[in-house]
């Protein structure tokens, strides 16, 4: 695909100067050149662009549409721009009297995942950014999604890009997929004439596919509030600005004894482990916050993760790196819970505060924490 | 097809035959606004870092006509709205990265000094790790960052020493 030719670049000196493909189709009049963009300020205007017959592209914060425009790969007829509704640019907490972002006041109730209960009900809106979840009051309700946040791209991406977009682009290296999956978190998907709830494991049916239908937006997510303790952990080619090599979202609940285990970036779309979650839970001992057979049970976990994984080789990573990969995430977000209830336990549960994260007194923090290092 | 922008606290018309122009497009190729550089498009080298309603973002990422109402600040805004008092066209930013020797090729530069008057205007005395996660998306392929690092500890130091100095620039034209 060629690029763009720019006016003011030297890069272009050394070539015949050219009209940009975009322009001289524009100029051109013909349909190909033309676009329609309609900037909604609420989710109705949203819905109501959406009913075309030819629906537009939703472009939320534009880290992926606008590099498709950019590169000519895509050609939207008509985009329908909703980084400006406010209501989606927020999130709330009910079941709780004091974590309402927006001022409402919340409704008392406890979200049910699987029989354990969570401390209320977290609704994050679609337009949040990753910014936004990496802030304290999110970030406390949900460790791992801040997490994960913090490990996307850079600042500039992080104030751009946003929780909806991350689901609807359906990218199996998307960051917040693996958490939310782990969180058994569903999307509010609404459309004009109604809304639905949508599990996220059913959302993402594989490489940036999604079950979403044409002329439906992604409003929100809802995940349990303070579930459990949470681990994120990646690991790219280097820690700023990098799509997952693989990635593990890990959550235990430890009364009574949960776990789950979801992968990022080793399949066609972000993947559960049944089999390592209910290894993990037959061979951890909530006690003592160790597992009964130790080292060896550790090992087999990871081992139980690879064998589920499902990598490809691509430009970013050979599979069988990605398969090692993602087995030392997963122990080492084992091993982070463990020490973490140890702690607990122990020491009278002495903590410092790192960032997002609740941190063993002595751990560094992750590196989803320590990531601009090198 | 016409619409407005609000760059550097002016309102633009902007004349485009394509609506599918990227502010970076736009702020360069429409409003001869050359601060901004493009090198990626892609979100990638932040060279084209702006703020937007006072948050930095890559302009390269922004749809240029979904902007109408929001206010666009460029480094052309950052440097005509320091103080002449102070005997320079540049911000303290701005001036730090020549005094430091920050500036090699200078390909980067605009997006560096964004990025640090970002930072600094919202935490005044960030640390090494603030500043390099701060920076951590703006490429740049010859100054090494060292001088980069010293040229913030600078204007930390500066802005420390003299509080009247603090945030200028940006948060003047946001106003």
């Amino acid at each position: 695909m060629e690029r763009r030719r720019w006016a003011g670049d030297t890069s272009t000196l050394s070539t015949p100067r050219i009209l940009p493909d975009a322009h001289a189709e524009g100029a051109s009049g013909g349909d190909t050149g033309r676009m329609t963009v309609f900037v909604a300020t609420s989710v109705g205007e949203a819905l109501d662009a959406l009913t075309a017959s030819k629906p537009p592209e939703i472009l939320a914060g534009g880290t992926d549409l606008m590099v498709e425009v950019n590169f000519g790969r895509r050609r939207p007829d008509a985009i329908v721009s909703i980084g400006r509704i406010a209501s989606l640019r927020r999130w709330r907490c009910s079941g709780e009297g004091d974590a309402s972002a927006d001022g409402e006041p919340p409704e008392q109730r406890e979200l049910d995942v699987d029989g354990v209960r969570s401390a209320g009900v977290v609704e994050v809106g679609a337009g949040v950014t990753y910014r936004q979840m990496t802030e304290e009051a999110l970030a406390g309700l949900v460790p791992a999604l801040a997490q994960a946040a913090r490990t996307v791209g850079s600042p500039q991406i992080r104030n751009a890009g946003t929780l909806g977009g991350n689901l609807a682009t359906a990218s199996p290296a998307g960051d917040t997929l693996p958490v939310l999956l782990a969180l058994d978190a569903e999307v509010v998907v609404a459309r004009a004439d109604g809304s639905r709830l949508l599990p996220v494991r059913e959302l993402v049916l594989g490489p940036k596919r999604s079950a979403l239908a044409p002329g439906e937006l992604i409003v929100a997510a809802r995940l349990p509030a303070r579930f459990g303790h949470q681990e994120f952990v990646k690991v790219g080619t280097r820690n700023a600005m990098v799509i997952a090599t693989a990635s593990v979202a890990l959550v235990v609940s430890w009364e009574p004894l949960d776990v789950r285990v979801a992968l990022g970036s080793v399949g066609p779309t972000p993947l559960r482990v049944p089999a390592a979650e209910d290894y993990a839970c037959a061979r951890l001992d909530a006690a003592s916050g160790e597992l009964r057979g130790g080292r060896a049970d550790l090992e087999r976990f990871a081992e139980l993760v690879r064998a589920a994984a499902r990598p490809i080789d691509d430009h970013r990573s050979s599979a069988r790196y990605r398969r090692h990969a993602v087995g030392v995430c997963a122990e080492r977000a084992l091993q982070r819970a463990m020490r973490s209830r140890q702690v607990t336990l122990g020491a009278g549960g002495d903590r410092v505060r790192v960032g997002a994260q609740m941190l063993p007194e002595g751990e560094s923090p992750s590196e989803g924490a320590r990531w601009a290092t090198s | 097809m016409g619409y407005q922008l609000r760059v550097n606290g002016v309102h633009r018309e902007v004349e485009s035959e394509w609506l599918g122009e990227s502010l970076l497009w736009v702020l360069r190729e429409r409003l001869g606004l050359m601060g901004s550089k493009n090198a990626c498009e892609q979100g990638e080298c932040g060279s084209c870092s702006v703020l937007l309603d006072g948050v930095l973002v890559c302009s390269c990422l922004v749809l240029a006509a979904s902007a109408p109402g929001c206010e666009v600040v460029t480094v052309e805004g950052i440097a005509a709205t320091s103080e002449p008092a102070l005997g320079s066209e540049l911000s303290d930013v701005q001036r730090a990265f020549v005094e430091a020797g920050a500036v090699q090729c200078g390909f980067c530069t605009p997006g560096l000094v964004l990025a640090v008057h970002d930072l600094l205007d919202r935490v005044p005395a960030p640390d090494e790790w603030e500043i390099r996660e701060a920076i951590s998306g703006n490429l740049c392929r010859c100054t090494g960052y060292g001088r980069i690092l010293e040229a913030v500890r600078r204007v930390i130091a500066e802005r420390r020493a003299d509080p009247t100095v603090t945030a200028r620039g940006v948060a003047e034209v946001a106003r």
